[in-house]
């Protein structure tokens, strides 16, 4: 008995979840026959269940609700808000009494009457024969084949995927150790790819569409404008993204409270509305989207925004900033304000929003789970809310550094950059026992891993390796490690409280041989190593924090390539340096590639005739979706673009020449590199101004040069000057008053439409004609 | 329903943990220290894809440090709030069955004895002392920290 009753309430639920969108959209649209159908069929379904289950006040609402349903289905009645506003009511009550029944409590005693009544008010109305336009287009949602699992039973799967991962890499080991012939290894070969699709196919199965997240939002918002007097129209895009399980219950909480804040601060009443010459229903749009190994949640509503000067004053008055500070702010900082504890614009403590929970919380829980927050706003226009999460709590991309011989793990998240200690550009001092390492003319304190640990090191300071961190929210520091070890996906567990109380590390994960491996907590060694971390470095806090934004002086790194060149490449677009054997740079497909660890790369800087025999170093260049190695001689120092560029006559792999360091030098067209390596190959291309979102590092980076070589002058700030000429990515905001053009970048190769005039962004010769067309615009 | 114990030895002495808590008996040979850890534990060690903590049983007791150098180390592995820890001990011996309820010992026993004890029990083998899983993984710092 108790199994069906645990069955029937998880029915219930399921179909409950799924109800909460068709019931708004009901309402939007009465006539609409197919949600008509399926409210009625939870309520029928519920009402036969009862009954065998003997559970009288389930009975008595779900019949009520049945008859109301069953008359707008046979026309004897047109179901109007009142109608509506009943069946949710008792849709409601139904939804507490199963919550009731399935935590094993007794029925709760209650009287429903009035909710039945309710259902039979709108009866009297006089019978108003519908016509069901939409009949025949009536699709009868086709639920998808599933079954319930347990997730104990999943994560024994994913633990023995795991263990045969192992045994088939000490297999491996054991192969490449005793001579086998060709047919073993051609059947160990298969049998790895086999295990290998299976790990993907059971990591799947954590991942859980975000829909579900999104399935309550209509109803929310619904009631929550009812209950404000404001009209809302909520738009959902992209709830097809697939996340892992946990991460959708992180958001979960961050995301209910910004769409509270959108709908109780943002979107005005509808007479305010009227006035500010906008349409009385506000929009609020959700969307979601991959990119990378990151989901972005955009959360947009076209209220009356955020005023950063107002945010300014108020955290002045309450002690947040100084006034000194506060003058130095961009506007983009001014915003980021509203997530500092204690700061909300609402003049009064709302009921819905302002109970004390605040965007604070919002921040600090979405950055637990390695997420970021970003606003962006425009007082009249609206409020644009970015969460930024990874894709799975359990893999961290990460560093392995050792200790004398003992290896460890840093998140990748928070690694600022590598550098050797004897660098050119590196000086390590002691000022009273404290290590100070100055890169590049920056001081960051220095800690030494080892005397962190305690561990002995057998490496002379000198030759050690810094790694500069970031923590979360905090400022930079130099840990020396003996030696840096490869880059990895880790798969992470949370470590037991005994190894977590020491505040340094923050979960252990096996490595391929199977050995345990801790995974630092880059703030926790920073705290125990004694580095007082600055709290609140405001510009650290804002997501992809720009470089190079003065054209001045954009930091580059200078090197020799392997023909013996003087080059330089923007430093941002750097990821890191490799060294791989000759061997592992073969050229296949059409071009050369390299084998870094598991992945093969597209290889730029080199010819296959002048790959050398031993060891070669190249650059790990990454746009963010995409990543190319670039082989090179040596790094000859960090330096910056201080000099005029002359523009090279003809794209190509070197998009012009300037002096650096007094010599002259090449520039490395890192977008050319991308187009021709990863996108589509092609090419051609007066002086304009074109205005690029400073906040993209890969337009800043990659696409500035370029648009730069076209002829225009690139200016990243609206307020400057009139732009002939605006580059975004689709989706994002531009400045109405432009004036000029838009051209919309995209990142995937396939335009989502005929309509869809965007441009790819490694197309590079649909993004020169939008240049250039873009020019011919203007001068007619 | 006679609850099981299993006997270990652990300092030299014959003690009993409630083998409902054991999970299996492994053999540790790799063990990789974690750094800045409290002194009883003596490490990581990886149990098919699993990660456990060893703890090292003497040092929770105060009852000394054992030699892992010399490799194999037998470990009694229990999980407690979802994570696996090994217990190092000198040697497992046996399951019997627990003849009586633990009774309170009115003696004076060692400290490190004293705060894992959970009373003693009858077995065919004579009383033993049984012992409290969780307060052995705590080890001496949780209990000046309590």
């Amino acid at each position: 008995m108790d199994d069906l009753i645990a069955d029937f309430v998880a029915e219930c639920r399921e179909m409950l979840e799924a109800l909460g969108g068709e019931i708004v959209a009901w309402e939007a649209q009465p006539e609409d026959r197919a949600r008509l159908d399926s409210i009625f069929r939870f309520v029928h379904t519920v009402k036969g269940n009862c009954g065998f289950f003997e559970f009288p006040r389930l009975e008595a609402l779900s019949h009520a609700a049945e008859d109301a349903l069953a008359d707008c289905r046979a026309g004897r009645r047109v179901p109007d808000g009142a109608l509506v506003s009943a069946v949710l009511a008792v849709i409601d009550r139904i939804s507490e009494l199963i919550a009731a029944i399935d935590a094993g409590e007794n029925m709760p005693a209650g009287d429903d009457n009035h909710l039945i009544d309710a259902l039979a008010h709108g009866a009297e109305s006089v019978a108003v024969p519908v016509l069901v336009a939409g009949d025949a287009a009536t699709k009868a949602s086709v639920a998808p084949r599933t079954i319930r699992l347990s997730v104990e039973l999943l994560d024994r799967v994913m633990s023995t995927v795991s263990d045969m991962v192992l045994a088939r890499n000490e297999l491996a080991r054991r192969l490449r150790e005793s001579e086998t012939d060709v047919p073993v290894g051609g059947a160990f070969e298969r049998l790895s790819s086999i295990i290998a699709e299976m790990r993907d196919a059971i990591t799947r199965t954590r991942m859980q569409r975000i829909e579900n997240l999104f399935v309550g939002l209509p109803r929310m918002v619904r009631d929550l404008s009812a209950e404000l007097g404001k009209q809302v129209l909520v738009d959902i895009e992209g709830g097809d993204v697939e996340l892992d399980r946990e991460m959708i219950e992180m958001i979960r909480d961050p995301l209910t409270h910004i769409i509270r804040n959108a709908v109780d601060h943002g979107i005005e009443k509808p007479a305010e509305r009227l006035s500010a010459g906008k349409r009385e229903i506000g929009v609020l749009s959700v969307s979601a989207r991959q990119s990378g190994n990151q989901i972005l949640i955009d959360i947009h509503d076209d209220g009356r925004g955020i005023d950063g000067r107002k945010l300014v004053e108020k955290a002045i008055a309450s002690g947040v900033i100084s006034k000194e500070d506060a003058a130095l702010l961009t506007s983009r900082e001014q915003l980021a304000l509203i997530f500092e504890a204690g700061l909300s614009t609402a003049k009064e403590v709302t009921a819905i929003s302002g109970r004390g929970v605040g965007m604070d919380v919002v921040r600090s829980n979405v950055e637990r789970i390695g997420g970021i927050v970003e606003v962006d706003s425009r007082p009249g226009e609206g409020t644009r809310m970015t969460l930024r999460v990874p894709l799975t709590l359990t893999i961290i991309p990460a560093l392995s550094v050792s200790i004398g011989n003992q290896h460890f793990a840093i998140p990748r998240s928070a690694i600022e950059e590598i550098v050797r200690a004897n660098g050119e550009s590196v000086r390590l001092e002691h000022l009273g026992g404290a290590g100070v390492a100055t890169i590049r003319g920056r001081r960051v304190p220095e800690v030494s891993l080892a005397s962190i640990l305690g561990l002995e090191s057998n490496v002379a300071e000198k030759d050690r390796t810094l790694v500069v961190l970031r923590p979360a929210g905090g400022d930079v520091y130099a840990l020396s490690v003996d030696r840096i070890h490869d880059h990895e996906e880790l798969v992470v567990k949370p470590a037991a409280p005994a190894v977590m109380a020491t505040g340094l590390y923050a979960g252990t994960t096996l490595a391929d041989d199977g050995s345990p491996i801790l995974l630092f907590d880059p703030a926790g060694i920073a705290e125990v190593g004694g580095v007082r971390l600055e709290a609140l470095d405001r510009s650290a806090r804002i997501a992809e924090d720009s470089t190079g934004v003065v054209s001045k002086a954009t930091p580059v790194l200078l090197f020799r390539g392997l023909d013996g060149g003087r080059r330089a490449l923007r430093l941002a677009v750097v990821d890191r340096i490799e060294e791989v054997h000759g061997a592992a740079i073969n050229d296949t497909a059409g071009q050369l590639r390299v084998q870094v660890g598991e992945a093969i790369l597209p290889l730029a800087g080199a010819t296959a005739t002048d790959i050398p025999d031993g060891k070669v170093r190249l650059f790990r260049l990454n746009d963010g979706v995409h990543e190319i190695g670039y082989a090179f001689a040596e790094v000859l120092d960090f330096a910056t673009i201080e000099h005029d560029v002359i523009h090279a006559e003809r794209p190509g792999e070197i998009s012009g020449v300037s002096l650096i360091n007094n010599e002259p030098a090449e520039l490395v067209d890192a977008h050319w590199l991308f187009s021709n390596h990863v996108g589509a190959a092609a090419r051609k291309p007066e002086q304009r101004v074109c205005l690029v979102p400073v906040w993209d590092p890969w337009m800043q980076n990659m696409l500035r040069p370029l648009v730069e070589a076209a002829g225009y002058r690139v200016i990243d700030d609206p307020e400057e000057e009139t732009a002939d000429l605006v580059i975004a990515s689709l989706g994002e905001e531009v400045p109405e008053d432009s004036g000029g053009k838009t051209i919309w970048l995209r990142s995937e190769p396939e335009a989502s439409g005929k309509k869809d005039q965007s441009v790819y962004r490694y197309d590079r010769a649909g993004l020169l004609m939008a240049l250039k067309s873009t020019g011919g615009g203007k001068a007619k | 329903m006679k609850e099981l114990l299993l006997i270990v030895a652990i300092a030299g002495e014959r003690v009993a943990l409630p083998a409902a808590a054991v999970e299996s008996v492994v053999e540790l040979d790799t063990l990789i220290p974690v750094p800045r850890a409290a002194p009883h534990v003596a490490g990581l060690s990886a149990l098919r894809s699993r990660v456990l903590t060893v703890i090292d049983c003497m040092r929770s007791l105060e009852l000394g440090t054992t030699d892992c150098s010399d490799g194999i180390r037998e470990a009694a592995v229990v999980e407690l709030d979802g994570h696996h820890y090994a217990l190092i001990v000198d040697l497992v011996e046996d399951v019997v069955e627990a003849l009586s309820e633990p009774a309170p010992i009115r003696a004076a026993m060692g400290t490190g004895w004293e705060r894992v004890s959970q009373g003693m029990v009858e077995t065919e083998e004579g009383p033993l002392l049984l012992i409290d899983v969780a307060a052995l993984i705590a080890g001496a710092e949780a209990k000046v920290a309590a």
